[in-house]
């Protein structure tokens, strides 16, 4: 349905290619979250990777920094219609830190929990063989509070509210549970290329 | 916090430009009839606009009118170097028809049975959700108490000037305190500066009242500072949602 009057500004085909459906380039950093950030305390922050309500494996601060750290330079894409292309980001790969505690994925799907109590559900296949990381850096520096500091996950490859901030952990989880919004009408898998923003998105 | 009543975006579907209403020097109302189901206040619409070539715009809107309205209210701030929000302010007419989505977001709502109090901290065009807010609280739970605290740049600038003065009038329990970070003070109670820890304490003060649900929106830098103030003045970080707005 042609919108009278209107043209919009289409990208050259280079950002096009780029840019999942529904998406348009920005070059700022927008912020979103689901209430206040919070402020982590690194004397007091873990990690830890959990099977249910059972502990498999958990890490300090120092003890996190000194594990293999990777640079990844990625896309990544908001629901909310960003899309920010080569951002750059350092920390630990999902592999990585399996491959230290030496964790075999008892399941198919966990939960990344955050310190604010946001959680999100993402498939364990969505997180290994370097798709997923624990990032602690972004641009050179620290990740800033607002952006998920001192550390988020990374998931490039789905809606950037897969890629928690402010976590805490992953739960491996016997089902794929909807985490937060999930609950609230978004997609329970989060494709950008599929374009599946809400609940009942194919 | 699990909310079973979340609702499911609809596809996309015709709406038809119903009116236009320019509301302040940059903003204006866009009144939408759509078959789109019932919405909660707070939440908002995808717009999407389609170019003679095929090519399509989306971008997202919250909803200013209350659940139950006939048509949808828009408030769309014109963006210097905008895609979409240029189109509503020179191209589009009553009559024209768009397509939109929704309605979408299950966690910056707020329903009258939630009650109150109700503490609302607006900065610029945040004021839209928190609008539907309140026009739902006149309608459904007039006796709840609210505080909109909104921050704007000049007094020109305050969307709803004149209807919230006049709810503010008819409602004793519902406060308004407006403050112009561009232009002094129109009234003895407001501001002129900037809201700060030290701003949003001496309103609180003057309120009296403990909210139980803090609804904060507009853009990243005031919904940081306004949100960490807040929780710094001991409002349970659990109590207060945010929604900020960016982009073209």
């Amino acid at each position: 349905m042609v919108t009278r009057g209107f043209f919009g500004r289409p990208p050259g085909k280079d950002i096009a290619d780029r840019l999942p459906p529904g998406q348009y380039k920005t070059d700022d950093f927008p912020v979103l979250s689901m209430g206040p950030t919070p402020q982590v305390d690194l004397a007091a922050w873990r990690f830890t990777v959990n099977d249910g309500p059972r502990p498999l494996a958990s890490w300090s601060w120092s003890e996190f920094e000194a594990l293999p750290r990777t640079r990844w330079r990625r896309d990544i894409h908001c629901v909310t219609k960003w899309s920010k292309f080569d951002t750059e980001w350092e920390g630990v790969t999902v592999d990585d830190l399996f491959a230290a505690a030496g964790i075999a994925p008892p399941t198919r799907y966990l939960l990344a929990q955050s310190y604010d109590g946001y959680d999100t559900n993402v498939p364990v296949a969505d997180l290994v063989d370097g798709r997923g990381m624990i990032a602690t850096r972004y641009a050179d520096h620290p990740i800033p509070a607002e952006h998920g500091g001192p550390a988020r996950l990374l998931v490039p490859h789905l809606y950037f509210w897969k890629s928690a901030k402010w976590i805490r952990g992953l739960r491996f989880t016997a089902r794929d549970e909807a985490g937060f919004w999930e609950l609230r009408g978004y997609h329970l898998y989060g494709d950008p290329w599929r374009e599946q923003r809400y609940t009942n998105d194919p | 916090m699990i909310d079973p009543a979340a609702p499911t975006a609809s596809r996309w579907q015709q709406a038809i430009i119903e009116r236009l209403l320019p509301q302040t020097p940059r903003i204006v109302s866009v009144f939408l009839r759509s078959a789109l189901g019932p919405h909660d206040a707070g939440q908002h619409v995808d717009v999407r606009l389609t170019a003679p070539d095929g090519y399509q715009a989306q971008r997202s809107y919250s909803i200013a009118s209350p659940p139950g309205s006939e048509t949808i209210e828009l408030a769309i701030e014109r963006l210097d170097n905008g895609e979409v929000s240029p189109y509503f302010h020179e191209v589009a007419r009553a009559g024209d028809a768009i397509e939109i989505r929704g309605p979408i977001g299950g966690h910056f709502v707020w329903r009258a049975e939630d009650g109150g109090p109700l503490l609302l901290v607006a900065g610029g065009s945040g004021v839209v959700p928190l609008m539907s807010m309140l026009r739902h609280r006149a309608a459904a739970a007039p006796l709840t108490p609210a505080l909109l605290v909104y921050s704007a740049r000049t007094a020109a600038d305050v969307l709803y000037r004149d209807e919230l003065m006049s709810a503010r009038a008819l409602s004793p329990s519902f406060d308004l305190v407006l403050t112009t970070t561009r232009e002094a003070r129109q009234r003895p109670h407001d501001y002129e500066r900037r809201l700060d820890r030290g701003l949003l304490r001496e309103i609180l003060d003057r309120w009296r009242e403990a909210p139980r649900h803090v609804y904060v929106c507009g853009g990243t830098a005031f919904v940081e500072a306004v949100a960490s103030s807040l929780v710094e003045e001991a409002i349970p970080a659990a109590s207060i949602r945010v929604e900020r707005y960016g982009g073209a």
